[in-house]
């Protein structure tokens, strides 16, 4: 079905105001849009991984989701909601269940409740083939406890446990690729997008996840304002140049087949994605050029890597 | 609202009074609460420039911008408006001004 804007803005809501996220959070614009992929007459169960949209949308007694939801623990999101998934099916084979439209199983994990320490139970989710979507919101950092650096801060970041002084320079590890390690579970649906433009490449992701029989993997950047130290208002400009940079690529993998979704006519040089954030600002000090120099070989090596991966389908 | 809930949400709440397990009956029950009041700086909607795009629906962290029936985009809801200006950042027709709140 091809992406009718207007239209999709007319189907329920089902994540409400008044959660506790800061103000410019990058993270509830991705949920609510991945939300409205759901079909209005569809129930979802939903589940999230300890983190800043877990304890700003579920703080008693007040939540902020529609549909059901599982408080869950730091590292078994996904173990929480491929549960649920094993129970709904055991009910309905007993035919204790009686309702109308289906229900769809989604678990949300920030990229320290994922990259890190939910590893484990998504791989195990993932492996066992349950009917479920699990959707990083990669913010690049554990923001929720402080800004502390995970294996999905970007290299040379300021953090508060990769701190910027004389001896140090930021985070000196690279980014893990989730979605590769997610691409080599070999499951029918993997994908990495962002908020960027109408959100056309978000929804139709989060349908295809959501809609696709077996379990099904969604990366998603959400950026963080305090973390990344930009103006709040920025949000879309910042998920813009990530994508232009190509430092986030958005590309799918269905059944193994790669397909890079957008391909920017002028790939930006990445110092445009890092100027626009303080916590990269100490790289813009004189005798720093070899660092800059080095993030920009790496986002090209991984860009020509995928480039070569869609080619060789 | 049942007695019961009008005592959840009350600051004296004991722990008889707590829901068995912390468990949340009403979906969705988060607008009742209001984050209004973080606002430092207010969008304003100018209703005449409007082209009724609708991208600032979109981007709303905080669903502070509703739509009607029709589909029409209606004035901000301050309740939850926390006054980050994403919506004012990505209006293509300057239709969104972004001002001191008082």
């Amino acid at each position: 079905m091809a992406y009718n804007f207007k239209e999709v803005a007319r189907k329920p809501e089902r994540f409400t105001g008044g959660h506790r996220m800061c103000a410019g959070c990058g993270a509830p614009v991705v949920i609510r849009q991945i939300l409205r992929a759901l079909k209005p007459e569809d129930h979802a169960v939903i589940s999230a991984a300890t983190g800043c949209l877990e304890v700003s949308t579920f703080l008693y007694p007040y939540s902020a989701w529609k549909d059901s939801f599982i408080h869950s623990a730091f590292e078994n999101a996904a173990a929480t909601i491929s549960g649920a998934e094993a129970a709904y099916n055991g009910m309905r084979r007993r035919g204790k269940l009686d309702q109308e439209g289906e229900t769809k199983f989604i678990a949300f994990g920030g990229d320290g409740g994922t990259y890190d320490i939910g590893i484990q139970a998504l791989s195990g989710a993932m492996e066992r083939g349950h009917d479920m979507v699990y959707v990083c919101y990669d913010n690049g950092a554990y923001m929720n406890t402080g800004i502390q650096r995970s294996s999905a801060t970007p290299m040379f970041a300021d953090t508060t446990t990769s701190p910027v002084g004389r001896e140090s320079q930021g985070k000196n590890q690279r980014k893990k690729d989730l979605t590769e390690i997610m691409v080599n579970h070999h499951i029918p649906y993997v994908a990495q997008t962002a908020a960027i433009g109408n959100l056309k490449d978000l929804y139709e992701k989060a349908e295809k996840a959501i809609y696709t029989k077996g379990p099904a993997f969604l990366n998603v950047l959400a950026p963080c304002p305090r973390g990344w130290r930009y103006e709040a208002s920025d949000l879309m400009q910042i998920n813009k140049l990530a994508v232009d940079t190509c430092f986030w690529p958005l590309y799918e993998v269905v059944e193994g087949k790669y397909t890079v979704n957008y391909k920017p006519k002028n790939k930006l040089p990445v110092v445009e994605f890092l100027k626009a954030q303080g916590r990269f600002r100490h790289l813009f000090k004189k005798g720093n050029e070899e660092l800059l120099d080095m993030i920009q070989k790496e986002v090209d090596r991984r860009w020509e890597r995928l480039l070569s991966l869609e080619a060789s389908n | 609202m049942s007695k019961r809930e009008e005592k959840i949400y009350s600051p004296d709440v004991g722990w008889k009074d707590i829901t068995h397990g912390g468990t949340i009956t009403t979906a969705g029950n988060a607008e009742l609460f209001l984050t209004g009041d973080w606002r430092s700086m207010k969008p304003v909607w100018l209703k005449d420039k409007c082209k009724q795009c609708l991208m600032c629906y979109y981007v709303c962290p905080d669903t502070a911008i509703l739509i009607d029936e029709n589909g029409k985009r209606i004035d901000f809801n301050y309740n939850h408006c926390k006054g980050c200006g994403i919506c004012y950042k990505v209006c293509p027709f300057k239709a969104i001004d972004f001002v001191n709140e008082i």
